[in-house]
Protein backbone atom coordinates (compact mmCIF):
# COMPACT_ATOMS: atom_id res chain seq x y z
CA UNK A 1 0.00 0.00 0.00
CA UNK A 2 2.84 2.28 1.43
CA UNK A 3 4.47 1.34 -2.02
CA UNK A 4 1.73 1.99 -4.26
CA UNK A 5 1.18 5.52 -2.85
CA UNK A 6 4.96 6.59 -3.17
CA UNK A 7 5.07 5.36 -7.12
CA UNK A 8 2.02 7.53 -7.52
CA UNK A 9 3.50 10.32 -5.83
CA UNK A 10 6.61 10.36 -7.61
CA UNK A 11 4.37 10.09 -10.45
CA UNK A 12 2.74 13.10 -9.87
CA UNK A 13 6.23 15.15 -9.24
CA UNK A 14 7.48 13.96 -12.31
CA UNK A 15 4.21 15.02 -14.25
CA UNK A 16 4.40 18.26 -12.95
CA UNK A 17 8.19 18.56 -13.85
CA UNK A 18 6.90 18.38 -17.15
CA UNK A 19 4.32 20.42 -17.51
CA UNK A 20 6.64 22.79 -16.00
CA UNK A 21 8.86 22.84 -18.53
CA UNK A 22 6.29 22.44 -20.85
CA UNK A 23 4.74 25.45 -20.07
CA UNK A 24 7.53 27.17 -19.75
CA UNK A 25 7.77 27.31 -23.76
CA UNK A 26 4.06 28.83 -23.56
CA UNK A 27 3.04 31.03 -21.23
CA UNK A 28 -0.58 32.60 -22.45
CA UNK A 29 -0.58 35.95 -20.74
CA UNK A 30 -4.21 37.32 -20.34
CA UNK A 31 -4.80 40.65 -20.62
CA UNK A 32 -7.79 41.26 -19.86
CA UNK A 33 -10.35 38.74 -18.32
CA UNK A 34 -14.18 38.68 -17.75
CA UNK A 35 -15.40 40.33 -14.68
CA UNK A 36 -17.19 37.23 -13.46
CA UNK A 37 -15.70 34.05 -14.97
CA UNK A 38 -17.67 30.82 -13.86
CA UNK A 39 -15.42 28.83 -11.33
CA UNK A 40 -14.78 25.32 -12.35
CA UNK A 41 -11.99 22.80 -11.22
CA UNK A 42 -10.46 20.19 -13.77
CA UNK A 43 -9.26 17.45 -11.45
CA UNK A 44 -6.09 15.82 -12.22
CA UNK A 45 -7.03 12.50 -14.00
CA UNK A 46 -6.23 9.01 -13.08
CA UNK A 47 -3.84 7.17 -15.74
CA UNK A 48 -4.06 3.32 -15.75
CA UNK A 49 -1.32 2.72 -17.99
CA UNK A 50 2.30 2.22 -17.58
CA UNK A 51 4.89 4.84 -17.45
CA UNK A 52 4.31 8.49 -17.52
CA UNK A 53 2.34 10.49 -19.46
CA UNK A 54 3.62 13.24 -21.97
CA UNK A 55 1.11 16.10 -20.99
CA UNK A 56 -1.11 16.95 -18.34
CA UNK A 57 -4.51 16.65 -19.62
CA UNK A 58 -6.60 18.02 -16.71
CA UNK A 59 -4.12 20.83 -16.77
CA UNK A 60 -4.57 21.55 -20.79
CA UNK A 61 -8.17 21.43 -20.08
CA UNK A 62 -7.94 23.99 -17.12
CA UNK A 63 -5.33 26.47 -19.41
CA UNK A 64 -8.48 26.12 -22.42
CA UNK A 65 -10.67 27.18 -20.46
CA UNK A 66 -9.11 29.91 -18.70
CA UNK A 67 -8.07 30.89 -21.89
CA UNK A 68 -11.60 31.47 -22.88
CA UNK A 69 -12.12 34.16 -20.43
CA UNK A 70 -15.62 32.90 -19.11
CA UNK A 71 -14.24 30.31 -16.54
CA UNK A 72 -11.78 30.63 -13.58
CA UNK A 73 -10.64 27.27 -13.54
CA UNK A 74 -9.49 26.63 -9.63
CA UNK A 75 -5.50 26.05 -8.90
CA UNK A 76 -4.60 22.13 -8.15
CA UNK A 77 -3.15 23.32 -4.94
CA UNK A 78 -6.33 24.48 -3.68
CA UNK A 79 -8.49 21.37 -4.22
CA UNK A 80 -9.07 19.93 -0.84
CA UNK A 81 -9.80 16.41 -2.72
CA UNK A 82 -8.57 14.67 -6.44
CA UNK A 83 -12.14 12.95 -7.44
CA UNK A 84 -11.59 10.59 -10.22
CA UNK A 85 -15.01 10.11 -10.91
CA UNK A 86 -18.51 11.60 -10.05
CA UNK A 87 -19.13 9.75 -7.40
CA UNK A 88 -16.09 10.60 -5.58
CA UNK A 89 -17.05 13.99 -5.83
CA UNK A 90 -17.89 15.53 -1.90
CA UNK A 91 -20.10 18.55 -2.62
CA UNK A 92 -19.65 20.38 0.65
CA UNK A 93 -16.22 20.55 -0.54
CA UNK A 94 -16.59 22.31 -3.63
CA UNK A 95 -19.31 24.46 -2.53
CA UNK A 96 -16.43 25.46 0.26
CA UNK A 97 -14.25 26.69 -2.51
CA UNK A 98 -17.06 28.28 -4.72
CA UNK A 99 -16.74 26.00 -7.28
CA UNK A 100 -19.28 25.68 -9.69
CA UNK A 101 -18.51 22.64 -11.76
CA UNK A 102 -16.02 20.03 -11.21
CA UNK A 103 -14.66 17.70 -14.07
CA UNK A 104 -13.54 14.11 -13.67
CA UNK A 105 -11.63 11.97 -15.57
CA UNK A 106 -9.63 8.65 -16.40
CA UNK A 107 -7.43 7.84 -19.05
CA UNK A 108 -6.71 4.85 -20.28
CA UNK A 109 -3.87 3.05 -22.94
CA UNK A 110 -5.69 1.57 -25.88
CA UNK A 111 -4.11 0.09 -28.89
CA UNK A 112 -1.37 3.09 -30.12
CA UNK A 113 -3.15 5.50 -28.16
CA UNK A 114 -5.55 6.74 -25.49
CA UNK A 115 -8.98 6.53 -24.04
CA UNK A 116 -10.14 9.29 -22.07
CA UNK A 117 -13.43 9.17 -20.09
CA UNK A 118 -14.99 12.11 -18.22
CA UNK A 119 -17.64 13.50 -16.14
CA UNK A 120 -19.07 16.99 -16.09
CA UNK A 121 -20.59 17.88 -12.43
CA UNK A 122 -22.75 20.37 -11.37
CA UNK A 123 -21.71 21.25 -7.64
CA UNK A 124 -24.85 23.22 -6.52
CA UNK A 125 -27.44 21.23 -8.86
CA UNK A 126 -25.83 18.13 -7.21
CA UNK A 127 -25.98 16.23 -10.49
CA UNK A 128 -23.81 14.65 -12.92
CA UNK A 129 -24.64 16.08 -16.46
CA UNK A 130 -22.51 14.22 -18.66
CA UNK A 131 -19.68 11.35 -18.68
CA UNK A 132 -18.05 11.16 -22.46
CA UNK A 133 -15.12 9.37 -23.94
CA UNK A 134 -12.64 10.77 -26.23
CA UNK A 135 -9.99 8.66 -27.96
CA UNK A 136 -6.78 9.43 -29.94
CA UNK A 137 -3.24 8.53 -30.85
CA UNK A 138 -0.42 8.34 -29.56
CA UNK A 139 1.22 11.47 -30.30
CA UNK A 140 -2.38 12.77 -29.80
CA UNK A 141 -3.12 13.08 -25.90
CA UNK A 142 -3.66 17.32 -26.32
CA UNK A 143 -5.65 16.76 -29.09
CA UNK A 144 -7.89 14.38 -26.60
CA UNK A 145 -7.45 17.31 -24.21
CA UNK A 146 -8.43 20.03 -26.71
CA UNK A 147 -11.69 17.84 -27.70
CA UNK A 148 -12.71 17.43 -24.04
CA UNK A 149 -12.52 20.83 -23.08
CA UNK A 150 -14.79 22.16 -26.14
CA UNK A 151 -17.53 19.51 -24.81
CA UNK A 152 -17.13 21.50 -21.13
CA UNK A 153 -17.45 24.17 -22.77
CA UNK A 154 -20.53 24.04 -24.62
CA UNK A 155 -22.23 21.93 -21.76
CA UNK A 156 -21.88 24.95 -19.97
CA UNK A 157 -21.83 27.86 -21.98
CA UNK A 158 -24.44 26.01 -25.22
CA UNK A 159 -21.62 27.84 -27.40
CA UNK A 160 -19.39 25.42 -29.48
CA UNK A 161 -16.07 25.05 -27.84
CA UNK A 162 -13.20 26.00 -30.61
CA UNK A 163 -10.14 24.41 -28.42
CA UNK A 164 -9.61 21.45 -30.73
CA UNK A 165 -8.80 23.89 -33.62
CA UNK A 166 -5.23 25.35 -35.36
CA UNK A 167 -3.84 28.27 -36.77
CA UNK A 168 -1.69 29.17 -39.27
CA UNK A 169 0.70 32.28 -39.55
CA UNK A 170 3.98 33.41 -40.98
CA UNK A 171 7.35 34.09 -39.59
CA UNK A 172 10.21 35.59 -40.27
CA UNK A 173 13.64 35.33 -38.95
CA UNK A 174 17.38 35.48 -39.99
CA UNK A 175 20.05 32.70 -40.70
CA UNK A 176 22.89 33.54 -41.51
CA UNK A 177 22.19 37.24 -41.89
CA UNK A 178 19.28 36.32 -43.97
CA UNK A 179 15.53 36.76 -43.77
CA UNK A 180 13.60 33.92 -43.67
CA UNK A 181 9.69 33.23 -44.57
CA UNK A 182 7.94 30.61 -43.22
CA UNK A 183 4.63 29.03 -42.99
CA UNK A 184 4.09 27.82 -39.84
CA UNK A 185 1.26 25.56 -38.31
CA UNK A 186 0.54 25.12 -34.49
CA UNK A 187 -2.32 24.67 -31.95
CA UNK A 188 -4.57 27.40 -31.60
CA UNK A 189 -2.97 27.60 -27.65
CA UNK A 190 0.33 28.42 -29.63
CA UNK A 191 1.65 24.88 -28.73
CA UNK A 192 3.76 22.52 -30.91
CA UNK A 193 4.18 24.65 -34.09
CA UNK A 194 5.79 23.61 -36.58
CA UNK A 195 6.79 24.68 -40.22
CA UNK A 196 4.92 24.27 -43.04
CA UNK A 197 7.37 25.86 -45.77
CA UNK A 198 10.24 27.93 -45.53
CA UNK A 199 11.39 30.46 -48.26
CA UNK A 200 14.16 32.95 -48.73
CA UNK A 201 11.54 35.61 -50.20
CA UNK A 202 8.48 37.23 -48.68
CA UNK A 203 5.62 34.70 -48.20
CA UNK A 204 1.87 36.14 -47.01
CA UNK A 205 -2.05 36.06 -46.62
CA UNK A 206 -2.24 32.12 -45.60
CA UNK A 207 -6.16 31.68 -46.08
CA UNK A 208 -7.47 28.25 -44.92
CA UNK A 209 -9.81 25.79 -47.07
CA UNK A 210 -13.15 25.54 -45.82
CA UNK A 211 -12.13 21.48 -45.06
CA UNK A 212 -9.10 21.70 -43.02
CA UNK A 213 -7.15 20.32 -45.26
CA UNK A 214 -5.59 22.98 -47.65
CA UNK A 215 -3.82 26.49 -47.25
CA UNK A 216 -3.33 29.00 -50.10
CA UNK A 217 -1.20 31.48 -49.61
CA UNK A 218 1.13 34.42 -51.91
CA UNK A 219 4.87 33.34 -52.26
CA UNK A 220 7.43 35.91 -53.95
CA UNK A 221 9.27 32.88 -54.67
CA UNK A 222 9.47 33.44 -58.90
CA UNK A 223 10.30 37.01 -58.30
CA UNK A 224 7.01 38.38 -58.02
CA UNK A 225 3.59 37.63 -56.24
CA UNK A 226 2.06 34.46 -57.21
CA UNK A 227 -0.95 32.76 -55.07
CA UNK A 228 -0.16 28.81 -54.24
CA UNK A 229 -2.62 26.03 -52.47
CA UNK A 230 -1.05 23.55 -50.92
CA UNK A 231 -2.00 19.79 -49.31
CA UNK A 232 -1.26 20.11 -45.43
CA UNK A 233 -1.38 16.87 -44.92
CA UNK A 234 1.01 15.54 -48.19
CA UNK A 235 2.89 18.75 -48.98
CA UNK A 236 1.68 18.52 -52.52
CA UNK A 237 1.26 22.21 -53.91
CA UNK A 238 0.22 24.28 -57.22
CA UNK A 239 0.51 27.24 -58.46
CA UNK A 240 -2.77 28.76 -59.30
CA UNK A 241 -1.84 32.29 -60.82
CA UNK A 242 1.43 34.13 -62.35
CA UNK A 243 -0.43 37.20 -63.84
CA UNK A 244 1.84 40.25 -64.27
CA UNK A 245 1.44 43.11 -61.41
CA UNK A 246 -0.12 41.69 -57.95
CA UNK A 247 -1.19 38.26 -57.36
CA UNK A 248 -2.95 37.99 -53.36
CA UNK A 249 -5.95 38.31 -51.01
CA UNK A 250 -6.41 34.38 -52.15
CA UNK A 251 -9.91 33.59 -49.99
CA UNK A 252 -11.39 29.88 -50.42
CA UNK A 253 -15.61 30.47 -50.93
CA UNK A 254 -17.05 28.95 -48.02
CA UNK A 255 -18.11 26.03 -50.51
CA UNK A 256 -14.61 25.44 -51.10
CA UNK A 257 -15.05 25.49 -54.52
CA UNK A 258 -14.09 29.34 -55.73
CA UNK A 259 -11.27 31.23 -55.01
CA UNK A 260 -11.60 35.49 -54.73
CA UNK A 261 -8.34 36.58 -55.19
CA UNK A 262 -6.93 40.31 -56.31
CA UNK A 263 -5.05 40.41 -59.64
CA UNK A 264 -4.03 44.08 -61.04
CA UNK A 265 -3.47 42.59 -64.76
CA UNK A 266 -5.73 44.91 -65.87
CA UNK A 267 -3.60 48.28 -64.53
CA UNK A 268 -4.56 48.42 -61.07
CA UNK A 269 -5.92 45.84 -58.04
CA UNK A 270 -9.70 44.45 -59.34
CA UNK A 271 -11.43 41.40 -56.81
CA UNK A 272 -11.51 38.20 -59.27
CA UNK A 273 -13.29 34.64 -58.63
CA UNK A 274 -11.20 31.56 -59.98
CA UNK A 275 -13.66 28.22 -60.48
CA UNK A 276 -11.25 25.98 -58.83
CA UNK A 277 -12.85 23.56 -61.07
CA UNK A 278 -12.58 24.71 -64.11
CA UNK A 279 -9.59 27.24 -63.87
CA UNK A 280 -11.81 29.80 -65.12
CA UNK A 281 -10.95 33.74 -64.09
CA UNK A 282 -13.98 36.37 -63.36
CA UNK A 283 -13.25 39.69 -63.01
CA UNK A 284 -15.73 40.90 -60.07
CA UNK A 285 -15.30 44.73 -59.61
CA UNK A 286 -14.27 48.00 -62.34
CA UNK A 287 -12.97 50.83 -60.59
CA UNK A 288 -9.44 52.44 -61.08
CA UNK A 289 -9.17 52.66 -57.44
CA UNK A 290 -7.42 49.94 -55.48
CA UNK A 291 -9.99 47.30 -54.94
CA UNK A 292 -8.23 44.07 -52.48
CA UNK A 293 -8.51 42.12 -49.26
CA UNK A 294 -11.80 40.11 -50.26
CA UNK A 295 -13.82 37.71 -47.64
CA UNK A 296 -16.65 35.59 -48.68
CA UNK A 297 -20.29 36.52 -46.96
CA UNK A 298 -21.09 32.82 -44.68
CA UNK A 299 -23.69 32.14 -47.54
CA UNK A 300 -21.31 32.53 -50.67
CA UNK A 301 -23.34 35.09 -52.35
CA UNK A 302 -21.81 37.81 -51.93
CA UNK A 303 -18.04 39.74 -51.23
CA UNK A 304 -16.77 41.72 -48.91
CA UNK A 305 -13.67 43.94 -49.70
CA UNK A 306 -11.12 47.31 -48.73
CA UNK A 307 -11.57 49.73 -51.78
CA UNK A 308 -10.31 53.64 -51.68
CA UNK A 309 -13.01 54.37 -54.00
CA UNK A 310 -14.45 57.21 -51.67
CA UNK A 311 -10.77 58.43 -51.21
CA UNK A 312 -10.02 56.34 -48.17
CA UNK A 313 -10.12 52.84 -47.41
CA UNK A 314 -13.12 51.43 -46.69
CA UNK A 315 -15.25 48.74 -46.74
CA UNK A 316 -17.55 47.66 -49.41
CA UNK A 317 -19.92 44.59 -50.16
CA UNK A 318 -20.18 43.42 -53.69
CA UNK A 319 -23.38 41.18 -54.24
CA UNK A 320 -21.77 38.27 -57.07
CA UNK A 321 -24.91 37.82 -58.97
CA UNK A 322 -26.04 41.30 -59.72
CA UNK A 323 -22.40 43.60 -59.43
CA UNK A 324 -23.98 45.84 -57.38
CA UNK A 325 -21.45 47.26 -54.83
CA UNK A 326 -22.66 48.98 -51.31
CA UNK A 327 -20.20 50.65 -49.12
CA UNK A 328 -20.30 49.07 -45.55
CA UNK A 329 -18.17 51.55 -43.08
CA UNK A 330 -18.72 54.95 -42.33
CA UNK A 331 -16.75 55.13 -39.17
CA UNK A 332 -13.30 56.61 -39.52
CA UNK A 333 -10.88 57.34 -42.13
CA UNK A 334 -8.68 53.61 -42.53
CA UNK A 335 -11.16 50.61 -42.38
CA UNK A 336 -9.44 47.65 -44.22
CA UNK A 337 -8.86 43.83 -43.86
CA UNK A 338 -12.56 42.45 -42.59
CA UNK A 339 -13.36 39.21 -41.85
CA UNK A 340 -17.10 38.32 -41.50
CA UNK A 341 -18.18 36.39 -38.46
CA UNK A 342 -19.71 32.79 -39.00
CA UNK A 343 -23.04 34.04 -38.77
CA UNK A 344 -22.59 37.08 -41.16
CA UNK A 345 -23.84 39.29 -38.81
CA UNK A 346 -20.25 40.77 -37.34
CA UNK A 347 -17.50 42.23 -39.58
CA UNK A 348 -14.40 42.57 -38.34
CA UNK A 349 -11.35 44.93 -39.59
CA UNK A 350 -8.66 47.03 -39.14
CA UNK A 351 -9.54 50.82 -38.16
CA UNK A 352 -7.11 53.68 -37.53
CA UNK A 353 -8.63 56.25 -34.91
CA UNK A 354 -6.27 59.07 -34.00
CA UNK A 355 -3.59 57.74 -36.18
CA UNK A 356 -3.41 54.26 -34.48
CA UNK A 357 -4.29 51.16 -36.09
CA UNK A 358 -6.42 49.04 -34.01
CA UNK A 359 -8.86 45.94 -34.59
CA UNK A 360 -13.21 46.51 -34.85
CA UNK A 361 -16.70 45.18 -34.78
CA UNK A 362 -19.30 46.23 -36.29
CA UNK A 363 -22.79 45.43 -36.60
CA UNK A 364 -23.71 44.86 -40.31
CA UNK A 365 -26.95 45.56 -39.60
CA UNK A 366 -26.90 48.63 -37.30
CA UNK A 367 -23.31 49.92 -38.85
CA UNK A 368 -22.43 50.05 -34.78
CA UNK A 369 -18.52 49.83 -34.74
CA UNK A 370 -16.45 49.10 -31.45
CA UNK A 371 -12.80 49.32 -30.58
CA UNK A 372 -11.26 45.47 -29.51
CA UNK A 373 -7.89 46.57 -28.99
CA UNK A 374 -5.92 49.49 -27.86
CA UNK A 375 -2.63 48.79 -28.87
CA UNK A 376 -1.34 51.16 -31.90
CA UNK A 377 -0.18 48.06 -34.75
CA UNK A 378 -2.80 45.72 -34.45
CA UNK A 379 -3.76 43.86 -37.87
CA UNK A 380 -4.91 40.60 -40.08
CA UNK A 381 -8.04 39.76 -37.67
CA UNK A 382 -8.75 36.33 -38.00
CA UNK A 383 -12.32 34.87 -36.39
CA UNK A 384 -12.70 31.70 -34.70
CA UNK A 385 -15.29 29.08 -36.54
CA UNK A 386 -17.32 29.22 -33.52
CA UNK A 387 -17.48 33.41 -33.84
CA UNK A 388 -16.73 33.74 -29.70
CA UNK A 389 -12.61 34.93 -30.36
CA UNK A 390 -10.49 36.24 -33.28
CA UNK A 391 -6.91 35.71 -32.93
CA UNK A 392 -4.74 39.29 -34.67
CA UNK A 393 -1.29 40.20 -34.49
CA UNK A 394 0.48 42.91 -32.94
CA UNK A 395 3.87 44.75 -31.59
CA UNK A 396 5.67 44.14 -28.83
CA UNK A 397 8.37 46.53 -29.20
CA UNK A 398 9.59 45.69 -32.67
CA UNK A 399 8.66 42.60 -32.89
CA UNK A 400 5.61 41.33 -34.27
CA UNK A 401 3.58 38.81 -31.59
CA UNK A 402 -0.01 36.98 -32.08
CA UNK A 403 -2.75 38.07 -29.41
CA UNK A 404 -6.62 37.04 -29.18
CA UNK A 405 -9.72 39.18 -28.33
CA UNK A 406 -12.97 37.64 -27.42
CA UNK A 407 -15.33 39.58 -30.47
CA UNK A 408 -17.41 41.01 -26.83
CA UNK A 409 -14.32 42.40 -25.94
CA UNK A 410 -14.07 40.63 -22.67
CA UNK A 411 -11.25 39.00 -22.67
CA UNK A 412 -7.73 39.45 -24.21
CA UNK A 413 -4.58 37.60 -24.12
CA UNK A 414 -1.04 37.62 -26.07
CA UNK A 415 -0.04 34.30 -26.81
CA UNK A 416 3.64 33.04 -26.01
CA UNK A 417 5.73 34.85 -28.38
CA UNK A 418 8.68 32.93 -30.05
CA UNK A 419 11.76 33.45 -32.23
CA UNK A 420 11.45 35.91 -34.84
CA UNK A 421 9.02 38.29 -35.76
CA UNK A 422 5.50 36.52 -35.99
CA UNK A 423 2.36 37.99 -38.32
CA UNK A 424 -0.81 37.40 -40.31
CA UNK A 425 -2.49 34.15 -37.85
CA UNK A 426 -5.18 32.71 -39.49
CA UNK A 427 -7.91 30.60 -37.44
CA UNK A 428 -8.31 26.87 -38.68
CA UNK A 429 -12.09 26.19 -39.03
CA UNK A 430 -13.53 23.01 -37.30
CA UNK A 431 -11.83 19.77 -38.84
CA UNK A 432 -14.77 17.80 -38.49
CA UNK B 1 31.15 56.92 -82.06
CA UNK B 2 28.13 54.92 -81.35
CA UNK B 3 29.65 51.94 -80.16
CA UNK B 4 31.74 54.18 -77.71
CA UNK B 5 28.32 55.88 -77.10
CA UNK B 6 26.81 52.79 -75.99
CA UNK B 7 29.87 51.41 -74.11
CA UNK B 8 29.23 55.11 -71.91
CA UNK B 9 25.83 54.20 -71.23
CA UNK B 10 26.50 50.87 -70.51
CA UNK B 11 28.93 51.86 -68.24
CA UNK B 12 26.58 54.24 -66.97
CA UNK B 13 23.65 51.59 -66.14
CA UNK B 14 26.16 49.56 -64.50
CA UNK B 15 26.68 51.87 -62.33
CA UNK B 16 23.25 52.86 -61.54
CA UNK B 17 23.01 48.95 -60.77
CA UNK B 18 26.01 49.48 -57.86
CA UNK B 19 24.76 52.68 -56.63
CA UNK B 20 21.58 50.47 -55.91
CA UNK B 21 23.62 48.31 -53.84
CA UNK B 22 24.75 50.57 -51.46
CA UNK B 23 22.73 53.91 -51.66
CA UNK B 24 19.75 53.11 -49.35
CA UNK B 25 20.55 53.46 -46.35
CA UNK B 26 19.48 56.88 -45.49
CA UNK B 27 16.10 59.34 -46.57
CA UNK B 28 18.57 61.68 -48.05
CA UNK B 29 21.18 60.08 -49.75
CA UNK B 30 19.48 61.43 -53.27
CA UNK B 31 19.82 64.98 -51.95
CA UNK B 32 23.39 64.28 -51.26
CA UNK B 33 24.14 62.81 -53.70
CA UNK B 34 22.58 65.28 -56.20
CA UNK B 35 24.68 67.82 -54.68
CA UNK B 36 27.73 66.15 -55.08
CA UNK B 37 26.92 65.76 -58.42
CA UNK B 38 26.79 69.42 -59.20
CA UNK B 39 29.54 70.47 -56.81
CA UNK B 40 31.83 67.58 -58.70
CA UNK B 41 33.20 68.82 -62.23
CA UNK B 42 33.50 66.17 -64.16
CA UNK B 43 37.33 66.69 -65.29
CA UNK B 44 39.24 63.27 -64.58
CA UNK B 45 36.82 61.09 -66.52
CA UNK B 46 35.95 62.92 -70.11
CA UNK B 47 34.83 59.50 -72.01
CA UNK B 48 32.67 58.94 -68.97
CA UNK B 49 30.75 61.96 -68.25
CA UNK B 50 27.46 60.47 -68.05
CA UNK B 51 28.93 57.90 -65.27
CA UNK B 52 28.29 59.32 -62.31
CA UNK B 53 25.93 57.25 -59.98
CA UNK B 54 22.93 58.08 -59.64
CA UNK B 55 20.47 57.58 -56.45
CA UNK B 56 18.25 54.88 -57.22
CA UNK B 57 15.34 55.44 -54.61
CA UNK B 58 12.31 57.85 -54.36
CA UNK B 59 10.67 58.15 -51.52
CA UNK B 60 6.79 59.18 -50.69
CA UNK B 61 4.40 60.45 -47.92
CA UNK B 62 2.72 58.35 -45.81
CA UNK B 63 -0.42 56.71 -47.68
CA UNK B 64 0.41 58.49 -50.94
CA UNK B 65 1.38 57.63 -54.55
CA UNK B 66 2.16 60.87 -55.92
CA UNK B 67 5.16 62.03 -56.85
CA UNK B 68 6.85 63.93 -54.40
CA UNK B 69 8.35 67.16 -56.11
CA UNK B 70 11.94 66.85 -55.02
CA UNK B 71 12.20 63.44 -56.23
CA UNK B 72 11.35 64.87 -60.15
CA UNK B 73 15.06 66.14 -60.42
CA UNK B 74 16.37 62.62 -59.84
CA UNK B 75 14.28 60.75 -62.33
CA UNK B 76 14.59 63.12 -64.83
CA UNK B 77 18.15 62.29 -64.84
CA UNK B 78 17.63 58.25 -64.64
CA UNK B 79 15.30 59.47 -67.71
CA UNK B 80 17.91 61.02 -69.55
CA UNK B 81 20.32 57.77 -69.19
CA UNK B 82 17.72 54.95 -70.11
CA UNK B 83 16.08 57.04 -72.64
CA UNK B 84 16.79 54.62 -76.21
CA UNK B 85 18.91 52.04 -74.67
CA UNK B 86 16.56 49.29 -74.09
CA UNK B 87 17.53 48.79 -70.63
CA UNK B 88 15.23 46.53 -69.08
CA UNK B 89 14.81 48.18 -65.74
CA UNK B 90 12.52 47.04 -62.47
CA UNK B 91 10.78 49.39 -60.26
CA UNK B 92 9.97 48.09 -56.99
CA UNK B 93 7.45 49.48 -55.10
CA UNK B 94 7.65 49.44 -51.10
CA UNK B 95 4.90 50.77 -48.62
CA UNK B 96 5.42 51.13 -44.91
CA UNK B 97 4.36 48.97 -41.71
CA UNK B 98 1.57 51.27 -41.07
CA UNK B 99 -2.33 49.81 -42.38
CA UNK B 100 -2.86 46.57 -43.79
CA UNK B 101 -0.55 43.97 -46.12
CA UNK B 102 -2.71 43.52 -48.28
CA UNK B 103 -3.49 46.81 -48.77
CA UNK B 104 0.04 48.00 -48.84
CA UNK B 105 0.80 45.77 -51.56
CA UNK B 106 -1.40 47.87 -54.01
CA UNK B 107 -0.24 50.62 -52.52
CA UNK B 108 3.58 49.96 -53.38
CA UNK B 109 2.57 49.21 -56.73
CA UNK B 110 0.40 52.55 -57.10
CA UNK B 111 3.77 54.28 -56.31
CA UNK B 112 5.98 51.90 -58.88
CA UNK B 113 3.11 52.67 -61.43
CA UNK B 114 3.76 56.11 -60.46
CA UNK B 115 7.21 56.30 -61.42
CA UNK B 116 6.58 54.06 -64.22
CA UNK B 117 4.38 56.73 -65.93
CA UNK B 118 6.84 59.61 -65.13
CA UNK B 119 9.45 57.78 -66.77
CA UNK B 120 7.64 56.79 -69.80
CA UNK B 121 6.42 60.89 -70.33
CA UNK B 122 9.88 61.21 -70.49
CA UNK B 123 10.22 59.06 -73.19
CA UNK B 124 11.77 56.14 -71.69
CA UNK B 125 10.02 53.09 -73.51
CA UNK B 126 7.10 51.32 -71.30
CA UNK B 127 8.02 48.41 -72.62
CA UNK B 128 11.56 47.97 -70.38
CA UNK B 129 9.77 49.09 -67.34
CA UNK B 130 8.74 45.99 -65.12
CA UNK B 131 6.85 47.14 -61.63
CA UNK B 132 6.59 44.80 -58.73
CA UNK B 133 5.07 45.80 -55.67
CA UNK B 134 6.47 44.04 -52.35
CA UNK B 135 4.50 46.07 -50.32
CA UNK B 136 5.56 46.19 -46.43
CA UNK B 137 7.27 42.86 -46.77
CA UNK B 138 10.60 44.12 -47.19
CA UNK B 139 11.31 46.88 -45.46
CA UNK B 140 14.89 49.30 -46.34
CA UNK B 141 14.83 49.68 -42.39
CA UNK B 142 13.32 48.15 -39.69
CA UNK B 143 11.71 49.06 -36.64
CA UNK B 144 8.25 50.69 -35.72
CA UNK B 145 9.23 54.33 -35.91
CA UNK B 146 9.03 57.35 -37.98
CA UNK B 147 12.48 57.38 -39.52
CA UNK B 148 12.32 53.84 -40.62
CA UNK B 149 8.71 54.52 -42.35
CA UNK B 150 9.78 57.24 -44.21
CA UNK B 151 12.88 55.67 -45.14
CA UNK B 152 10.45 52.51 -46.04
CA UNK B 153 7.86 54.09 -48.24
CA UNK B 154 9.48 53.88 -51.41
CA UNK B 155 10.45 52.78 -54.81
CA UNK B 156 13.86 51.46 -56.13
CA UNK B 157 14.97 51.33 -59.00
CA UNK B 158 16.75 48.30 -60.18
CA UNK B 159 19.33 47.48 -62.97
Amino acid sequence: MMNKLKILLSVISVNCVLVLSAQAQMVVEITRGNPDPTPIAVAPFSWSGGGILSEDVSDIISADLRRSGLFAPVPKEDMLSFPKSPDEVIFRDWRILGTEYVVTGRIEPQANGYLLTFDLTNVFGQSKMFTKQVSGGRDQLRDVAHRAADEVFEAITGIRGAFDTEMIYVRESASGGRPVYELMRADIDGARSRSIRRFSQPVMSPNWSPDGQEVAYVSFETGRPAIFRENLRTGARQQLTNFKGINSSPTWSPDGTKMAMVLSKDGNPEIYVLDLNTGRFTRMTRHFAIDTEPNWMPDGKSLVFTSDRGGKPQIYQLTLATGQVDRLTFDGDYNARSRVSPDGKTLVMVHRSRGVFTIATMDIRTGQMRLLTETTLDESPSIAPNGAMLMYATKRGDRGILAAVSLDAGVKYNLPSQRGDVREPAWSPYFD
Amino acid sequence: MFKSVKTGLGLACAMVVLAGCSSTDTDDTAQQQMVEQTQEPVVEAPAQETAVPLDNVVYFDFDKSLLRSDTRDLLIQHADRLRGTGTSVRLEGHADELGTREYNLALGERRANAVRDFLVLQGVDAGTLEVISYGEERPAVPGSNESARAQNRRVVIVK
